[in-house]
């Protein structure tokens, strides 16, 4: 509750024009993102829960071209977002008031939905997500019904803020966010085709990866342009990726801060970070550790060079046949 | 492609202007051979080109895609083919992820000078394209 208390004052001390936060989605289980323009507003229907999964950051490059200040919670995933953002300068950061929230993971709502059946409310209580069902309260452990991205969290830490709500965390480099990928990498040529055209196949080309994204803030999208043929979607017998994924991916690379967005909005379950991942580890192993939006200074891979840089024939996604 | 009833590789290569397209310009004026399955692109630099025309071309058709560029160092832009070379070893890994076949692309640094590269470049890259087939994996219906 701290958070919406953090909200109500901000807003009518004047302090900001506006907050960007959580309400109520349609179901329990679900929070979406929304700009409370008043005090009465947030006590209405601001909502904080580890159910509050959504990245705000890319909310922010359009709210911060706006008139007066906005204040905007982040947790930590996301203010490596927003830090990236600041870089590349499609926030501005002078017209946002940021607040750090620390997390202790996020809840992955299919996953609770099948750990409480016909859920009808959801409140948090040190840990544990008290359930109502219409089977009777349910108490479900936290650490049972977090996302993927939150099992594997590579930093609790908060890299951008004007205020901080409790105590910073640490980057936890024991992450082993890689693990996935590399069990892929041990598979054969032909698994790895089979396993991607298994699960990109059920892609419906619905584009929420690309809309919620915050590292894809392009104006215009190449994927926007209807001449390019491929707007929809490819014939069952075929292989989905001919461009879209692998393009998603390769735009964000060195700037995708592994928030793990697009595979939490993909409606058929794709495991996307995946392709984002194994951007992020080639570029770990052959051009030296590199992570998006933990700094303003750094330069990232995709714009830099050295002269003694590996050939494109060294290049290996995995066991050779 | 079908010529007379029988399969023949597609490839694209697309070439730098101010070295590779010079090469290949080399190769023909010294004569020498090279399989008329290659179609040239000319780009302006080996940076020009963007991913999305690899996985173009593989998409209307094409069996094998090479990139040839300047020797790093020599680039006309200075430092254009440093940064194909990061992007092009990016791409070429990911493709491999997804379990397309290594083989299929290739990038090769052919300067004005090496007319006999060039050749050889192609002969070597039909070659290995013809024994690995038909690109099935890529291709894409819509785009056709």
């Amino acid at each position: 509750m701290q958070v919406k208390e953090k909200a109500i004052e901000l807003l009518s001390s004047g302090k900001v024009s506006r907050v960007l936060g959580w309400k109520q989605g349609e179901f329990c289980y679900d929070l979406t993102p929304a700009v409370f323009e008043s005090a009465e507003e947030v006590e209405r229907s601001f909502v904080f829960s580890p159910l509050a999964g959504a990245n705000l950051a890319k909310y922010l490059i359009a709210e911060s071209r706006k008139e007066g200040v906005v204040a905007a919670f982040l947790k930590p995933c996301d203010s490596y977002s927003v830090l990236q953002l600041c870089k590349e300068h499609r926030i501005r950061r002078e017209n946002v008031y940021l607040v750090g929230v620390p997390c202790e993971g996020t809840v992955d709502p299919d996953l609770l939905r099948e750990n409480a059946k016909g859920l009808t409310a959801v409140r948090e209580a040190g840990g544990t997500l008290v359930c109502d069902t219409l089977y009777g309260e349910k108490r479900v452990d936290l650490s049972a019904v977090l996302l993927e991205r939150c099992k594997v969290c590579k930093s609790k830490k908060i890299v951008v803020f004007d205020e901080l709500l409790g105590e910073n965390g640490e980057e936890n480099p024991q992450s082993t966010r890689f693990a996935a990928v590399e069990e892929i990498e041990n598979l054969t040529p032909e698994e790895r085709y089979a396993f991607w055209q298994k699960e990109l196949s059920r892609c419906i080309r619905c584009n929420a990866c690309r809309n919620v994204c915050p590292a894809c803030s392009c104006e215009t999208c190449v994927f926007d342009n209807a001449k390019l043929g491929t707007d929809n979607k490819a014939p069952a017998s075929r292989f989905e990726e001919q461009y879209f994924h692998i393009i998603r991916a390769f735009h964000v690379a060195g700037r995708c801060t592994d928030c793990g967005e697009c595979s939490r909005v993909c409606p058929q379950k794709i495991p996307l970070h995946l392709l984002n991942r194994k951007f992020i580890r080639d570029m770990n192993t052959l051009y030296g550790q590199y992570q998006a939006g933990a700094d303003e200074e750094s330069l990232p891979p995709m714009l830099d060079f050295r002269m003694d840089d590996c050939e494109p024939s060294a290049a290996r996604g995995g066991k050779q046949a | 492609m079908q010529v007379n009833g029988a399969w023949q590789p597609t490839i694209v290569a697309f070439c730098c202007n101010w070295c590779s397209y010079a090469g290949a310009d080399l190769t023909g004026t010294n004569r020498l051979a090279y399989p008329a399955n290659v179609k040239i692109i000319r780009i302006p630099c080996s940076c020009r080109l963007n991913p999305l025309f690899i996985l173009r071309a593989f998409g209307r058709g094409a069996d094998g895609v090479i990139l040839c560029g300047c020797h790093p160092g020599d680039c006309h832009y200075t430092t254009g083919n440093y940064y194909a070379r990061r992007r092009m070893t990016l791409l070429f890994s990911m493709l491999d992820f997804l379990g397309i076949e290594r083989e299929r692309t290739r990038v090769e640094w052919v300067s004005a000078a090496e007319g006999a590269k060039f050749a050889a470049v192609m002969n070597d890259f039909v070659r290995q394209i013809t024994v690995l087939g038909e690109n099935k994996r890529l291709e894409d219906f819509r785009c056709k």
